[in-house]
C-alpha cells in the first residue's frame, strides 16, 4: 500500500520518464532505419509506426502507477469547484442556507445542553438528589430566592435522614468583597461542611471546607475561593492560600482553591467564594430563624436507593421534622399551613439554574423553530439541486455520449454534493459559535452575567451536517442516477427544448415548494405571535410612568447607627436627594415594583373570622404617589402627620376595594392584619383609594395593594430604598444621587437600578423569542421566496418553446404571466392551508409564553399568509415578466 | 476512461512477454529498443505486438523488483534507459520457465500427437 502511494505521488515524474524513454526508442529505431537506407523522414515515420499508439501506452503505464479513485477524486473536486464557481448564485444560496440551518440548530442546542442537559462537573452526578418542599413553600415566610429549607429544617435533615451517604445544604448570594468603601460584589456560596465531600470535588490548592469547619459558633471560618477569583484577585499566586479576604466587612482566611471546571451549583452563574454556613452568624441571627428559607439540600444516595425511593422516604419522614421547628408569630391558619409541609426528592445532578426556569421552555421552542428552518433550508437545497440537475441534463448527455461512464457521472455529482455539504458545515461551525455567544450575551444582564462554557458541540454539528449531507446526496444523486440510466441519445433530445416541458418533471420541485410554503407559514405565524406578544408587553400601562424612575438602595453598612438614629438619617438622606436639581420628586418605598419581588400580609375585615385575603403591603413615605405618578381616586394621601405614634392608616387600590370590600366605599373602614413574625396583628383605617398598578411583574394583572406610611412600619433597619423621579436623563440622576450619598455618608453602600432598564431586562425572554423567531421568520420567507423564484424561472425557461408558440398564436405577455401565476397559485392553494393547520397544531403549546395574544389568532395567521403571498407573487412576477417579453420568433428558431 | 486494456495481448501472453524480457536481459543490461528487437527476432516474429506495449510491461516488472533500471548512454551515443535483471529476477525466470515447461508438457500430453488429416 505504501509502495502504491509512493508510486502514486511520483506518477507525473514517471510519466515524464516514459516520455523520454519513448523519444529514445524512436531515435534509436530511426537511426537503425536510416542505416538501412531510408530517408530521415521515412525512417522517423516508420519508427513511430513500429512503436505504436504512443498516448495509449503512456496511459496504460500511467494507470499502473496511479490510484484511480484518488486521481478521479482530485479531478472531480477540481471540476466540481469550477462548476460551483461558474454558478456562484447557486453555490452561495446552497451553502448559506445549509450553514444557517445547521449553525442555528447547533447554537440553540448548545445553549439548551449547557443550561438543561449537562450534568454538574462532579463525581457521579447521577447519584445526587435534591430535597425540596413537596409543592413548594407557597410564599410562606420570607425567602431571598427559590429556596427549600430554613437553617433549623436543615439541621433536622442533617441529623435524621437515612437516604444519603453524604448530604449538604447550600445557598448563594451577592456579598460585598474587599474593604469599604472600595468594595465590589461577588457571588458567595454558603455551604454546610459536607458540600465538597458529598460532591466529590478535590482542591486545586490548599484544602477545601470540611465538616470540622462548620460548627455552631465557628469564628468566621475559613473561605475557599474559586479558580476564577484566584486568577482575578491573586493572579494565580501560591500565596493566595493563607491570605485574608474581607467578605461583607468580615475578615476570613483563604484555605484553598477549587478546580477550574467546578462552577458551583448554579449553572450559568459561577461563584467566587465558598464560606461555611456557620459563618453567616456573623451577619445576624439568620441561622436560628424558622421562617426564613435560605438554603437548598443536596445529598448522595446510598447504594440501593433511588430518587423515587428517597422521595417516598422524605414524604413519610419529614412531617415530624417540620413539627420540631415551627416558626413563631403566626396565627392558627399559618401554623396549619406549616403542618402540611413535607419534603420530597428530585434528581440533583444537573444543579440549579435560574436560566433553566426562565428559558428552558423558550429554548426548546427555539430548537423546534430552528429545526423547521433546517427543514426549509434542506427543501431549498433539494430544489436548487433538482433545478440544477435538470438544467445540466444536456451536459450529462454529452458527457455520456463521448464516453463517460455512469459511475463517473454519479461520482462527479456526488463530489459536488459533498463539497456543498462540507462548505455548509464549515460555515455552520463558525456561525454556531457566533450565535451561541450572541445568545449568551443576550441573556446576560447588567446585574447577572451569564457564564456558560460552550465549546463547539461536534456531536450536534456532525448530526445536523449529516442531515444536510443526506439531503445533498439524495437530491443531488437521484436525478443523476435517472439521467445516467437514460441512453445518451434520448437524453440529449429531451435536454433540448423541442417540446413543452412535461409537468411530471416538475412534480418533485412543486411538492418541495408547497412544503416550504407550509413550513414558512408556521414560522412566520410564530414570529408574528412572539413579536406581537412582545409589543403588547412593551406597551402595557403599569399604572405609573416607568421612565425616569431610579431606585436607590442604601445600606448604612459601617455607619452602624443606633436604632433611634435610623429614622433621622433616612429623613436627612431623603431631603438631600430631593434637593438635587432635576429630581422632581423622591420618596421611600419598601417594595421595588415590577422586579419580581412580593410582600404579602394576610388581612380580613373585623368580624369576618373565616374570610381573609392576602394583599400586597408596601410601606412608603409621603410623596410616593407624586413620585410614581399614581392617581389618587378618593380620600387623602399619606402625609407627615402619619407617624409611628399616630393612628395606623392605609391607602388601598381599586382592586383591593373590589376584592376585599366588595366594591363598597372603603374610606374610614377598618382592616385587620394577621400576625406574622415581626409583624403583629394590627388594625388599619383606610384613608384613601388609589389607581391600580402592576406589582411584582409586568405580565400579571394588578393585585390588591395596600400602601402604608413608612413611619408606621414595625420592621425597619439600617438602610432604605429611595425612589426618585426625574426629568433629566436617568444616568445623570444616578450619578448625582451617588455623589450626594458619597459626600454625606462615606460608609454607606449604594446600589442603584433604573426601573425601565430593569423591566426591559425582565422581558428578556419575550425579547429573545421575538427577535429570534422574527429573524427565522424572515429567513423562512427568504428561503421560500428563493425556492419559488428558482422553480418559476426554471419552469419558464423549460417552457420557452411553448410560450413562444402561444405568443405566436396571439397570446399577450399578460396571458403568459397569468399562466405562470396560475401554476404558483396552485402551490399556494396547497401550501397555505397546510401551513395554517400546521400552525394551529404546533403553536398550541406556546400560549404560556405569549402575552395578550392566543396561538390560533386568525389575524396573525391571515397576516402570515398574506406576507407569504406577497413575496410569493413578487418572486413569480420577475421570471414571468421576463418570459412574457420573449420574442416568439427567436424562441421558436432557437432549435 | 476505464476501457478494458489488452496491454500485451491478454494474461497468458503477458506472462510470456515477461519471460521473454527476462530472458533477453540474461545476456546483460539493455535498453527498451534493444529488448524490443531481441524479442522480435528470437520469437521468430510470432509475438507481433507494438513495441510500445513493451514499456508498460518493463515498468511493471521493475515495480515487481525483478528488473532494475538506470539511465545511460547507448552504443551510438544516445541517452537511453537501461534495464538489468536482478537476482530476484533470475529466480523468477527459473520458476516461470519450469512452470511453462510443465504447462507445455501437460497441454502436449492432452492434445496427443497431431492427427492425420
Amino acid at each position: 500500500m505504501t509502495h502504491g502511494w509512493r508510486r502514486f505521488l511520483r506518477r507525473r515524474e514517471r510519466d515524464a520518464d516514459l516520455a523520454r524513454e519513448i523519444d529514445s526508442y524512436v531515435e534509436h529505431e530511426t537511426a537503425d532505419n536510416v542505416a538501412r537506407g531510408m530517408s530521415e523522414r521515412d525512417a522517423r515515420n516508420a519508427a513511430l509506426r513500429k512503436f505504436g499508439n504512443r498516448t495509449y501506452h503512456r496511459e496504460t503505464d500511467y494507470e499502473m502507477s496511479t490510484i484511480l479513485l484518488a486521481d478521479n477524486l482530485g479531478r472531480h473536486i477540481t471540476y466540481g469547484l469550477r462548476q460551483l464557481r461558474r454558478t456562484p448564485g447557486f453555490a452561495l444560496t446552497a451553502i448559506l442556507s445549509l450553514a444557517l440551518g445547521i449553525g442555528a440548530n447547533t447554537a440553540i442546542f448548545q445553549l439548551l445542553d449547557a443550561v438543561r442537559l449537562r450534568s454538574l462537573p462532579v463525581h457521579n452526578p447521577a447519584e445526587l438528589a435534591e430535597v425540596v418542599v413537596d409543592g413548594g413553600n407557597r410564599g410562606f415566610g420570607t425567602s431571598p430566592g427559590d429556596y427549600n429549607v430554613t437553617n433549623p429544617l436543615w439541621e433536622q435533615i442533617r441529623d435524621r435522614q437515612e437516604a444519603f451517604s453524604g448530604v449538604f445544604a447550600w445557598g448563594a448570594g451577592n456579598f460585598a468583597f474587599g474593604e469599604a468603601p472600595r468594595t465590589r460584589r461577588i457571588r458567595a456560596i454558603y455551604a454546610s461542611g459536607g458540600m465538597f465531600q458529598t460532591l466529590g470535588v478535590a482542591s486545586l490548592r490548599g484544602r477545601l471546607i470540611g465538616e470540622e469547619d462548620d460548627r455552631p459558633g465557628c469564628a468566621l471560618g475559613p473561605a475557599v475561593i474559586s479558580h476564577r477569583l484566584w486568577q482575578s484577585e491573586f493572579g494565580g499566586q501560591e500565596s493566595a492560600v493563607g491570605a485574608r479576604i474581607t467578605i461583607n466587612g468580615k475578615s476570613m482566611q483563604v484555605v484553598g482553591v477549587t478546580p477550574p471546571e467546578f462552577f458551583g451549583l448554579e449553572v450559568g452563574r459561577g461563584f467566587d467564594v465558598v464560606i461555611p454556613n456557620c459563618a453567616r452568624a456573623a451577619w445576624g441571627n439568620i441561622l436560628t430563624q424558622r421562617h426564613v428559607w435560605t438554603m437548598n439540600v443536596i445529598g448522595r444516595l446510598k447504594p440501593g436507593w433511588t430518587v423515587a425511593s428517597a422521595a417516598e422516604y422524605f414524604k413519610t419522614a419529614s412531617p415530624a421534622w417540620f413539627s420540631q421547628v415551627p416558626p413563631s408569630g403566626y396565627d392558627a391558619k399559618g401554623m396549619a399551613q406549616w403542618a402540611r409541609f413535607r419534603f420530597t426528592a428530585m434528581p440533583g445532578g444537573n444543579g440549579v439554574s435560574e436560566l433553566r426556569g426562565q428559558y428552558e421552555r423558550s429554548l426548546w421552542l427555539l430548537l423546534g423553530v430552528t429545526g423547521l428552518v433546517l427543514l426549509i433550508a434542506c427543501a431549498n437545497l433539494a430544489n436548487l439541486l433538482l433545478a440544477r440537475a435538470a438544467s445540466r441534463e444536456r451536459e450529462m448527455a454529452v458527457r455520456m455520449a463521448i464516453g463517460a461512464t455512469r459511475g463517473q457521472i454519479v461520482g462527479q455529482l456526488l463530489t459536488e454534493s459533498l463539497l456543498l455539504a462540507f462548505a455548509g458545515g464549515l460555515f455552520a461551525a463558525g456561525l454556531a459559535q457566533l450565535l451561541s455567544q450572541l445568545l449568551v450575551q443576550f441573556l446576560s444582564t447588567r446585574g447577572n452575567t451569564v457564564l456558560l462554557d460552550m465549546p463547539v458541540d461536534w456531536r450536534v454539528l456532525g448530526f445536523v451536517t449529516g442531515v444536510g449531507l443526506l439531503t445533498c446526496l439524495f437530491f443531488g444523486l437521484t436525478p443523476a442516477l435517472k439521467a445516467s440510466r437514460a441512453d445518451a441519445y434520448s437524453a440529449m433530445k429531451s435536454g433540448g427544448r423541442g417540446t413543452t416541458a412535461d409537468r411530471g418533471q416538475f412534480s418533485a420541485q412543486r411538492v418541495l415548494v408547497a412544503c416550504q410554503i407550509a413550513v414558512s407559514l408556521v414560522l412566520v405565524a410564530g414570529a408574528f405571535l412572539f413579536v406581537r406578544s412582545f409589543q403588547n408587553l412593551m406597551s402595557i400601562d403599569a399604572g405609573f410612568r416607568q421612565d425616569g424612575l431610579v431606585f436607590n438602595f442604601i445600606n448604612f453598612g459601617a455607619m452602624r447607627p443606633s436604632r433611634d438614629a435610623i429614622r433621622p438619617i433616612q429623613r436627612e438622606m431623603l431631603d438631600k436627594v430631593r434637593a438635587i436639581p432635576g429630581i422632581e420628586a423622591a420618596s421611600t418605598s419598601s417594595h421595588f415594583p415590577l422586579s419580581g419581588s412580593s410582600w404579602t400580609i394576610a388581612v380580613r375585615l373585623p368580624g369576618a373570622e373565616h374570610r381573609s385575603a392576602a394583599p400586597q403591603f408596601t410601606w412608603v413615605s409621603p410623596d410616593y404617589l407624586k413620585t410614581m405618578q399614581i392617581p389618587l381616586r378618593t380620600g387623602r394621601d399619606i402625609n407627615d402627620g402619619d407617624t409611628a405614634g399616630s393612628r395606623k392608616v392605609m391607602l388601598v387600590n381599586e382592586r383591593f376595594v373590589k376584592d376585599i370590600f366588595g366594591g363598597s366605599d372603603p374610606i374610614g373602614q377598618t382592616i385587620q392584619s394577621l400576625a406574622e413574625p415581626g409583624f403583629p396583628s394590627e388594625q388599619y383605617v383606610v384613608v384613601g383609594v388609589v389607581a391600580d398598578t402592576r406589582y411584582a411583574d409586568l405580565r400579571q394583572t394588578p393585585p390588591a395593594i395596600a400602601l402604608l406610611p413608612e413611619l408606621q412600619n414595625p420592621q425597619f433597619g439600617p438602610g432604605m430604598a429611595l425612589v426618585t423621579r426625574s426629568s433629566i436623563p436617568t444616568a445623570q440622576t444616578v450619578a448625582a444621587v451617588r455623589r450626594v450619598i458619597a459626600e454625606g455618608y462615606e460608609a454607606a453602600n449604594l446600589e442603584q437600578i433604573e426601573l425601565r432598564g430593569m423591566v426591559n431586562e425582565r422581558l428578556l425572554r419575550e425579547r429573545l423569542l421575538a427577535w429570534v423567531s422574527g429573524f427565522f421568520g424572515l429567513l423562512a420567507i427568504g428561503l421560500a421566496t428563493t425556492g419559488l423564484y428558482g422553480v418559476v424561472s426554471h419552469m419558464a425557461a423549460r417552457r420557452e418553446n411553448e410560450i413562444g408558440i402561444r405568443m405566436a398564436m396571439g397570446a399577450s405577455g399578460r396571458d403568459v404571466v397569468a399562466m405562470l401565476l396560475r401554476d404558483v397559485a396552485m402551490l399556494f392553494a396547497v401550501g397555505v392551508p397546510a401551513g395554517i393547520m400546521g400552525s394551529l397544531a404546533l403553536t398550541r403549546g406556546v400560549s404560556k409564553l405569549l402575552y395578550g395574544i392566543e396561538p390560533g389568532d386568525p389575524l396573525v395567521l391571515g397576516l402570515a399568509a398574506v406576507a407569504l403571498l406577497i413575496t410569493g407573487i413578487a418572486a413569480t412576477l420577475i421570471p414571468s415578466a421576463k418570459a412574457s417579453r420573449l420574442d416568439p420568433v427567436k424562441c421558436l428558431r432557437a432549435d | 476512461m476505464a476501457r478494458k486494456r489488452n496491454a500485451a495481448g491478454g494474461d497468458m501472453l503477458q506472462g510470456t512477454l515477461d519471460m521473454l524480457v527476462l530472458r533477453a536481459l540474461l545476456a546483460g543490461p539493455a535498453h527498451g529498443h534493444t529488448i524490443a528487437n531481441v524479442i522480435e527476432k528470437t520469437s521468430d516474429n510470432v509475438l507481433q505486438v507494438e513495441h510500445g506495449s513493451l514499456y508498460p510491461a518493463l515498468h511493471r516488472l521493475e515495480d515487481q523488483g525483478v528488473i532494475a533500471s538506470f539511465w545511460g548512454t547507448s552504443e551510438n551515443n544516445r541517452k537511453a534507459k537501461y534495464y538489468r535483471i536482478t537476482p530476484q529476477g533470475r529466480k523468477h525466470l527459473t520458476a516461470e520457465r519450469s512452470r511453462w515447461e510443465t504447462l507445455v508438457r501437460a497441454v502436449g500430453a492432452m492434445l496427443g500427437p497431431v492427427p492425420e488429416q
